[in-house]
């Protein structure tokens, strides 16, 4: 077990949930100065994405924005750098695709993410019965790999998932990619209720939450909300402040 | 049998080849796909269904040509097995039909596909017009624009044509964009993709669908020559779909060379050429590992050829594996080259070629081969949605 996983089963254990922002790693205005101000608004953990060319578990607002930072020049090094620079006492996890993790090599990838301070690797693509390796290096290195469970996954898939992730369970709350939608789906209860009986992980929900509201929704089964669209809407439009302050209006909703 | 009727394993494994890297939430639509084709493709009645309208629509069995002059002029015995005939006008009707089908069996309502050239869509919409499924084409917009006259023809068919504006504009974005789709859907629709490419069972559904190509041209070759096989057999390599399916029949055969044709583009940088087998690295894209054209980053490469329907930075896994294992060979031919290819097709045997299987006959063109040698290639499509590419580059009006 690692640092993510202690963090978030330390919010549960003492009757809290977990509000984990996301945002996408060399977009402009997502520096060092982001992650202090999003752990100092009551981050859990902060997911931090590598942005990757082909981005298929993303809608618009992510798509844009990894587009955006691949403009610009932004390699996987410099967001390691930002994890570095930022230092913050909260556990950070790099969310990238599988293909530029493979590329680099992955334990060459994990030592650095090590390096940086990275605490736990999320990789949409990279269901349960592809992750052996991944999961097998990051365990070595004290890195949470954390598996993501979705609407339709079969009871059997649910026990596997819950046996191999570590940190936490990413329960994907809806059909679909990211972005955030109108309201919350059913799904979400029914796949932390799939789960619960074969983990006792943290389950946290994520994709499509776009209100406190819905964090706080959410949360009533699960233990806690990973929220990125809603946030990246923000910082792509060009107000940093508006994400912060609407990171803060999540963790008010979030019971801590 | 052959080597390719044993592989892919139970995981969709061509050696390190293929696999299944998607989001969980495709993973039980993929699971049902795969058991549900294990099924079918020995089930009598679909398979005979299957054959009746290969038969009385699609209008197989193709024929086979024997390019004469073209031969002459080579010094070659030049074959063509003539997948422009086949209805919609090229080999995509074989899986588009066949996995139509399979999505009626499953209970699919509806119909999604990503399209470079086109040929894939027409194909699809084609299918889709006839069993009365509702169907959505994402094509990018370069390719909308390169490839017009198949938009027309989709929307005639009834299905809807989605332009994709992310990236590049081409068929890499139309299959991350029908994959997005296909995450939000899948509980009522079906992904039918065009090429030997995806995670599994997708590569191997669309080699069944495809080797009728193969499993035509061997004995129709030995019919015409006496018992012979072919000394070389040869197709383009986009996904590689029409490649695999005429390769099937032939695959592990001693004193037979299979040849694949990548585009070569304008050059030879990243981002000027479709090389993936010649020039790529293994990675991942769209669900398989196989070569892919990438940075050091492990970013998927922008890539070029004149030709929509090669234009794709990956390639379909299994010819990842016959590349390896030294089953198959594979080279490349330029825009330049196609060009010259469908010049001399059309001018030398009466056939006008897609610009892809072009590639073939432009490489041809160079001589690469014994004089005497017997060549079987496959023309995958008709070159009538390529005009006015071919008329600009030509500069003729
Ligand atoms: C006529 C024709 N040939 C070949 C291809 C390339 O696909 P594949 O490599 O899967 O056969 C296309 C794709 O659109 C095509 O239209």
């Amino acid at each position: 077990m690692g640092r993510l996983e202690d963090a978030l089963r330390a919010r549960r254990d003492s009757g809290g949930h977990a509000f984990v922002p996301y945002v996408t790693g060399g977009y402009p205005g997502v520096d060092a100065g982001l992650l202090h101000r999003l752990a100092a608004a009551g981050a859990d953990a902060i997911e931090i994405g590598i942005p990757f060319s082909d981005p298929v578990m993303d809608g618009g607002v992510i798509q844009e924005a990894s587009a955006e930072a691949l403009r610009a020049g932004v390699r996987p090094g410099d967001v390691l750098a930002t994890i570095r620079e930022a230092a913050i006492e909260a556990p950070v996890a790099v969310m990238t695709y599988v293909n530029p993790v493979v590329r680099h090599g992955i334990s060459s990838f994990l030592d650095e993410a090590v390096a940086a301070g990275v605490a736990g690797v999320i990789v949409p693509d990279l269901p349960v019965d592809e992750s052996s390796e991944l999961g097998r290096e990051s365990a070595a290195r004290g890195v949470d790999a954390v598996l993501l469970a979705a609407p339709g996954t079969r009871e059997e898939r649910m026990a596997e998932i819950g046996r191999r992730s570590r940190g936490f369970v990413y329960c994907v709350a809806t059909y679909g990619v990211t972005g955030a939608r109108d309201r919350v789906e059913g799904t979400a209860g029914v796949v932390v209720a799939a789960l619960r009986p074969h983990t006792d992980l943290p389950l946290l929900v994520g994709v499509g939450i776009g209100t406190p509201a819905q964090a706080a929704e959410v949360c009533a089964f699960a233990d806690g909300a990973v929220v990125g669209s809603a946030l990246m809407h923000r910082i792509v439009g060009g107000d940093v402040e508006g994400a912060i302050q609407l990171a803060s209006a999540f963790r008010r909703a979030i019971p801590s | 049998m052959t080597i390719a009727t044993t592989l892919p394993d139970a995981r969709g494994r061509f050696g390190t080849y293929g696999g299944r890297y998607v989001p969980e939430v495709l993973i039980p639509a993929l699971d049902e796909l795969a058991e549900a084709w294990a099924e079918l493709r020995a089930d009598a009645g679909f398979r005979a269904e299957l054959a009746r309208l290969s038969e009385t629509f699609v209008g197989r069995p193709t024929p086979m040509t024997r390019a004469d002059r073209l031969s002459a002029r080579l010094g070659y015995e030049i074959w063509l097995k003539r997948e422009d005939l086949a209805h919609t006008g090229a080999h995509k009707i074989n899986n588009a039909l066949g996995q139509a089908l399979l999505a009626k069996r499953l209970g699919k309502e509806r119909i999604i596909a990503e399209t470079g050239a086109g040929m894939h869509g027409v194909a699809t919409a084609t299918a889709c017009a006839l069993l009365g499924l509702p169907c959505v084409v994402y094509m990018g917009e370069e390719d909308t624009r390169r490839q017009a006259p198949n938009v027309s023809r989709m929307e005639l068919l009834g299905a809807e044509v989605v332009p994709v504006t992310a990236g590049s504009r081409t068929l890499k974005e139309a299959v991350n964009e029908a994959l997005r789709d296909w995450a939000a859907s899948v509980r009522t629709t079906h992904y039918i993709i065009g090429s030997v490419v995806g995670p599994h069972p997708f590569p191997v559904l669309v080699r069944d669908l495809q080797r009728v190509i193969g499993d035509e041209a061997r004995p129709q070759f030995s019919g015409a020559t006496g018992g012979a096989d072919p000394d070389v057999v040869t197709a383009c390599v986009g996904g590689g779909s029409n490649a695999i399916g005429m390769f099937t029949a032939f695959v592990g055969t001693p004193g037979i060379r299979l040849i694949g044709v990548e585009a070569g583009g304008r050059g030879s940088r990243l981002g000027e050429h479709c090389s993936s087998l010649t020039q790529g690295h293994p990675g991942i894209l769209h669900g398989a590992m196989s070569y892919l054209l990438q940075d050091d980053d492990g970013q998927v490469a922008r890539t070029h050829s004149i030709s929509a329907g090669l234009d794709y930075p990956g390639v379909g896994p299994e010819h990842a594996y016959l590349r390896d294992a030294g089953l198959a060979e594979y080279v490349s031919a330029s825009d330049e080259d196609a060009l010259d290819g469908f010049q001399a097709l059309s001018g030398s045997e009466g056939i006008i070629p897609a610009l892809e299987p072009a590639h073939v006959i432009g490489w041809l063109l160079h001589r690469p081969l014994e004089p005497g040698t017997s060549v079987l290639v496959c023309l995958s499509g008709r070159g009538d949605k390529d005009l006015d590419t071919v008329r600009a580059s030509l500069r003729i009006s």
